[in-house]
C-alpha cells in the first residue's frame, strides 16, 4: 500500500484537519465557514462498538443516496476488524452518533473516510487481539482472527470471541503500537462484490427516507412561493386559508406556511392564500444567457501560465478556436428534499435528506438560537443527491416551523419547488485558441472558462505552452446568476472535459489523424495512456481519421483521483436531429477497488445519467421565472435511451482507492460529441445537443463536407 | 366527500372513512402508514408511487380514493409472502437493481404489472413497458436485467 495507508494513525488523522476543506473546493459558503481544525476522532469508539451479541455497530457521518457507501464502508471496516460483513449494522450520518464529518460530496468517502474508518478497526483489533492473548495465555503472534473470534493457530477450541472480550463496552485499552491494514493479498471481504447491504430494505418499502418519518401529532406544511426568482411578497391575505378546518397559518419573519394533518389539505389551503408579488427585473431566457453571463464575468484567475503562447500560436502549422457552451442542469433527484423536525424540550431532532448532516446542524444551531448540542441531524437513506443535496430550504424551514408551532413539521418540496430551488449546475461557457505543429503535436493551449471553475480542466496532454485561466468558479460568486447554482456530479468537470476533449478531436480531424493516436502521440501520461488503451480495447477501436461515417467517438477525463476513459458509439438520425447511444465502453482506473461491482454500478450511473445533460436536459428559463416545473418538459434519461455499457476497471493494486462516483460521468459530453462528428462531420459546441442544436449543426456541416 | 371506502390492501379488507377524492397515494403514506410507495412529481410522470389496482400498475398519485372501492391495492409492503422475497424482488437484490432506491417500488410494482400481462416478455418489451418510470441513479441497465431474470425464474408473479 502507497503514501497515506502508511502514515501512522495519528499524524493521518492530523492530516484530515486544516487543508482538506480548501483542497476539495467545497464551494458553498457554509462549509467553507466550518471550523477547519476539525477531524476524524482518534478514538477507536468514535466509530464502532462490538455488542455482547456480537454485532458489529458503525458509526460514520457519511450518508446512502445511492452510491453504495452503506456496503463499502461496511466491507472496509470488516476487513481491518476480522469480522463477517452480515455481523455489522450500519449508522449513518447521525450528527449524535457518528463521528463529525463535513459531508457526502467530491467522491471522499472512500478515499479520505475510508482510511479512517480502515484504521480505527485495524487499532481495534489489535486491542483485541492483545486481551485475547492475556485472556488465552497465548502469544499474539499465535493468534489468528476470524469472523470476530480470536484463536490459537492450530488449536480452534482455544478461542474467545470479540463480544467476550469487549463485553459489549467501550474499548478502553490502547495498544502502543501502529495498526496496520490488511493488505490487498490479505483481503478477505474488500475486493470483492457481495450484495448491497440495503438491498433488502429497498425492494420492500422498508427503506426509511425523511419524508417516511411519521411522529405523533406531526403536520404536513406547504409554503408560500414566488412566481419567479427576483419577485419580492408585496402582500398576502390568509384569512380564507385560517378559515380551514384543521389548518394552521404562520406569517412569521417572512415565512408563510400552511399546515394541516395531510399534505393535500395543506396543498387545499395554500391554493386560498393570495398573495401579490412584485416582479424582479426582466433577464435573459436559456439561449441569451451565455451573452449575459460573459458580460458578467469577474477578472480572471490565471490557474497555469507556461512558455510564450503568442510566439508558439503565430510558428504553428495550425491554428484552432473554439467555443463551448452548456446550459443549466438540475439534479433532478426522484427524491425532492423533504425534512421532518420535532422540537421537544429545548432539543430540535430533524430527520433530513441531506448530503452535509453536520453542516446541517452547525447551520440550524445559531438560526433556532440553540446550543449545537440540542440539535441533532438524522439522515436516513436520502433519495439521490447528486451534489444538490448540500443545501435544502426545507431543512430550516421544518425546523423553524417546529419551534414555532411546537409540533413535528414535515416540509417536502413538490416537484415544481425542486426545479425552481434547485442548486443548479451553472450555464459556463469555455473557449481554447490552440495550434497544432506539422508532426500533429500540441504546441499551444489558451483555455478560459467561465462559471464551471478549473476542475478538471488542467490539460495532460503535453503542451509546452499553456495559459489556464478561469472566469468564475461553478459557485457563482459574483451574481453572475438569477437562480443559485451549486455543485452537480463532478461540478464544472463536465464542462471542462466536453471542451478539451472535443477540441482535441477538432485538431485531430484537421491532422488527419485517428483521435485516439493523437491522443496518444500528445501525452505520457500512463495512466491516461492506459485507460485510453484499455477502453479502445475493449471498444474493438481501429484507426481511422474522423469524420469516418462509423459514429465512433472516445474521450478521456480525470476527476476524484481516477481516469476514466470512454468510447461510445453512436447513431444519428439526420433528419429528426437525434442521437441514438448504441454503445459506451468505460475503462477505469481507480486505484485499489473496495467493491468491484459496486464501482461498476456508479460508472453505469455516470453514463446513464450524463446521457441527460449531453442529449436533452437544460433548464428553461425566462429572467428569474422558471419553465420547467415536471418532467414532462424537463427530460430526464429513459429506459429507451439505455446503450449496452461495458466497463473496465484498469487494475492499479498500487494506488489506494480513487473516487468512483464522478469520474466516468465527466467525459460524456465529448464522447457523444465526438462520435455524432465521427458520424457525421457535424461539431457540437453547446450541450445539451437538443435535436434543433444538431440539425443545425448538421446544416452547417453539409456544405463543408460537399466542397470535400 | 367524506364517505366510507372499502377495499383489500395487501389482501386485507380495510375501510375508511375520509373524502372519496383525496389521491390514493396519500391515504397510503399518511392515514394507512405505508411509506414504500413513493411521491415523485404527482402528475403520473415518474412512475415513483405506482401500485397494483386489480393488478394493473397504477399511478397512486393520480388514482382518487373513490376509485380503488371493491378493488385490491397491492402496494411494495404487500408483495413478499412472510420473510420470502417475491422473485422481483430477489432479483432487483440480485442483480443490484437500485441505488438510491426511491424509484424502486414504482419499479418493481410497474414490472408486477407487466409481468402478469406479459410473463415472459423480451428485452425490448420490458423495456417499453418501464419506460415512463424514471430513474435519476441510472440504474436502468440492471433493472432490465433483474426483470428478465424474474420472469425467466417464473414462480408466482
Amino acid at each position: 500500500m502507497s503514501a497515506p495507508l502508511q502514515l501512522d494513525r495519528r499524524s493521518f488523522l492530523e492530516l484530515l484537519g486544516g487543508g482538506i476543506l480548501v483542497s476539495v473546493s467545497v464551494g458553498a459558503d457554509t462549509l467553507l465557514a466550518q471550523d477547519r481544525r476539525r477531524a476524524y476522532p482518534t478514538d477507536v469508539n468514535a466509530y464502532l462498538l462490538i455488542g455482547q451479541d456480537g454485532r458489529v455497530t458503525v458509526f460514520s457521518g457519511k450518508i446512502e443516496m445511492g452510491q453504495g457507501v452503506l456496503t463499502s464502508q461496511a466491507q472496509m471496516l470488516a476487513e481491518d476488524l476480522g469480522v463477517a460483513l452480515d455481523s455489522v449494522d450500519m449508522i449513518l450520518g447521525d450528527t449524535d452518533r457518528c463521528p463529525w464529518d463535513m459531508g457526502t460530496f467530491g467522491s471522499l468517502t472512500t478515499r479520505m473516510f475510508g482510511p479512517a474508518l480502515r484504521s480505527a478497526a485495524a487499532e481495534a483489533r489489535a486491542i483485541l487481539l492483545q486481551l485475547a492473548s492475556e485472556q488465552l495465555g497465548a502469544e499474539r503472534a499465535q493468534l489468528v482472527v476470524e469472523n470476530g473470534v480470536v484463536s490459537v493457530k492450530g488449536q480452534p477450541s482455544r478461542k474467545v470471541t470479540y463480544a467476550q472480550l469487549a463485553k459489549g463496552q467501550k474499548i478502553t485499552r490502547v495498544v502502543d503500537e501502529k495498526a496496520v491494514l490488511h493488505a490487498v493479498a490479505e483481503f478477505k471481504v474488500m475486493g470483492r462484490s457481495p450484495k448491497r447491504l440495503d438491498g433488502p430494505a429497498k425492494v420492500t418499502g422498508k427503506a426509511q427516507y425523511s419524508g417516511d418519518i411519521r411522529l405523533p401529532g406531526m403536520v404536513y406544511a406547504r409554503l408560500v412561493r414566488p412566481p419567479a426568482h427576483g419577485a419580492t411578497l408585496a402582500n398576502v391575505n390568509t384569512s380564507a386559508a385560517e378559515a380551514m378546518p384543521g389548518v394552521t397559518v404562520v406569517n412569521q419573519d417572512g415565512l408563510v406556511a400552511v399546515l394541516a394533518q395531510d399534505p393535500e389539505m395543506a396543498e387545499a389551503a395554500l391554493a386560498k392564500v393570495k398573495a401579490e408579488w412584485t416582479p424582479g427585473p426582466a433577464g435573459a431566457d436559456q439561449d441569451g444567457i451565455f451573452e449575459e453571463l460573459l458580460a458578467k464575468a469577474p477578472q480572471p484567475e490565471v490557474r497555469t501560465a507556461k512558455g510564450d503562447l503568442e510566439t508558439a500560436r503565430g510558428a504553428a502549422d495550425r491554428r484552432f478556436e473554439s467555443t463551448f457552451q452548456k446550459g443549466y442542469v438540475a439534479h433532478a433527484p426522484m427524491e425532492p428534499h423533504t425534512a421532518t423536525a420535532s422540537m421537544e424540550n429545548g432539543k430540535l431532532t430533524v430527520w433530513a435528506s441531506t448530503q452535509t448532516p453536520f453542516p446541517t446542524r452547525d447551520r440550524l444551531a445559531p438560526l433556532l438560537g440553540l446550543e449545537p448540542k440540542n440539535v441533532r441531524v438524522i439522515t436516513p437513506f436520502v433519495g439521490g443527491g447528486f451534489g444538490g443535496k448540500s443545501a435544502g430550504e426545507p431543512i430550516e424551514e421544518a425546523a423553524r416551523l417546529a419551534k414555532i408551532t411546537g409540533k413535528p413539521v414535515q416540509v417536502a418540496f413538490t416537484r415544481a419547488e425542486e426545479f425552481f430551488y434547485d442548486h443548479l449546475d451553472p450555464a459556463c461557457v469555455v473557449k481554447i485558441a490552440s495550434a497544432v505543429d506539422a508532426g500533429g503535436r500540441i504546441t499551444a493551449w489558451d483555455y478560459d472558462v467561465y462559471f464551471a471553475g478549473d476542475r478538471a480542466a488542467e490539460v495532460f496532454y503535453d503542451i509546452p505552452n499553456v495559459r489556464l485561466r478561469t472566469f468564475g468558479g461553478w459557485m457563482g460568486g459574483t451574481n453572475a446568476h438569477r437562480f443559485s447554482v451549486g455543485p452537480w456530479r463532478a461540478p464544472g468537470a463536465n464542462m471542462n472535459v466536453f471542451a478539451r476533449e472535443s477540441h482535441i478531436d477538432i485538431m485531430a480531424a484537421a491532422a488527419a489523424v485517428d483521435p485516439l493516436e493523437f491522443r496518444l502521440r500528445n501525452t505520457k501520461d500512463e495512466r491516461a495512456r492506459r485507460v485510453l488503451q484499455e477502453a479502445a480495447r475493449k471498444f474493438g477501436w481501429t484507426p481511422a481519421r474522423g469524420p469516418s461515417g462509423r459514429g465512433f467517438g472516445i474521450a478521456c477525463g480525470i476527476d476524484s483521483g481516477s481516469y476514466a476513459a470512454l468510447a461510445a458509439e453512436v447513431k444519428v438520425d439526420r433528419a429528426k436531429g437525434t442521437v441514438e447511444v448504441v454503445r459506451v465502453v468505460c475503462a477505469q482506473d481507480m486505484g485499489v477497488v473496495v467493491n468491484p461491482v459496486g464501482a461498476t454500478m456508479q460508472v453505469e450511473g455516470c453514463i446513464t445519467m450524463g446521457l441527460g445533460y449531453v442529449l436533452r436536459e437544460e433548464l428553461h428559463f425566462k429572467g428569474g421565472a422558471i419553465g420547467d416545473q415536471n418532467f414532462d418538459t424537463y427530460e430526464l434519461p429513459r429506459f429507451s435511451w439505455l446503450p449496452r455499457i461495458e466497463t473496465v476497471l484498469v487494475p492499479n493494486d498500487a494506488l489506494p482507492p480513487q473516487g468512483g462516483g464522478e469520474p466516468a460521468i465527466v467525459p460524456m459530453g465529448a464522447v457523444i460529441a465526438n462520435a455524432v462528428f465521427d458520424a457525421t462531420g457535424a461539431r457540437i459546441f453547446r450541450l445539451p445537443m437538443t435535436p434543433d442544436r444538431l440539425r443545425a449543426a448538421l446544416a452547417r456541416a453539409e456544405p463543408k463536407a460537399r466542397s470535400g | 366527500m367524506k364517505k366510507t371506502i372499502r377495499f383489500r390492501l395487501n389482501g386485507r379488507p380495510t375501510s375508511l372513512e375520509t373524502d372519496e377524492d383525496r389521491t390514493l397515494l396519500w391515504v397510503l403514506r399518511t392515514d394507512l402508514g405505508l411509506t414504500g410507495t413513493k411521491y415523485g412529481c404527482g402528475a403520473g410522470l415518474c412512475g415513483a408511487c405506482t401500485v397494483s389496482v386489480d393488478g394493473k400498475a397504477t399511478r397512486s398519485c393520480r388514482t382518487p380514493l373513490k376509485a380503488v372501492e371493491g378493488r385490491q391495492v397491492l402496494t411494495i409492503e404487500g408483495l413478499a409472502s412472510g420473510k420470502e422475497l417475491h422473485p422481483l424482488q430477489a432479483a432487483f437484490v440480485e442483480q443490484g437493481a437500485f441505488q438510491c432506491g426511491y424509484c424502486t417500488p414504482g419499479m418493481i410494482m410497474n414490472a408486477h404489472g407487466l409481468l402478469l400481462e406479459k410473463p415472459h416478455p423480451s428485452r425490448q418489451q420490458i423495456a417499453a413497458a418501464m419506460e415512463d418510470n424514471l430513474c435519476r441513479c441510472g440504474a436502468h441497465a440492471r433493472i432490465l436485467a433483474a426483470i428478465e431474470a424474474a420472469s425467466r425464474a417464473g414462480g408466482r408473479p
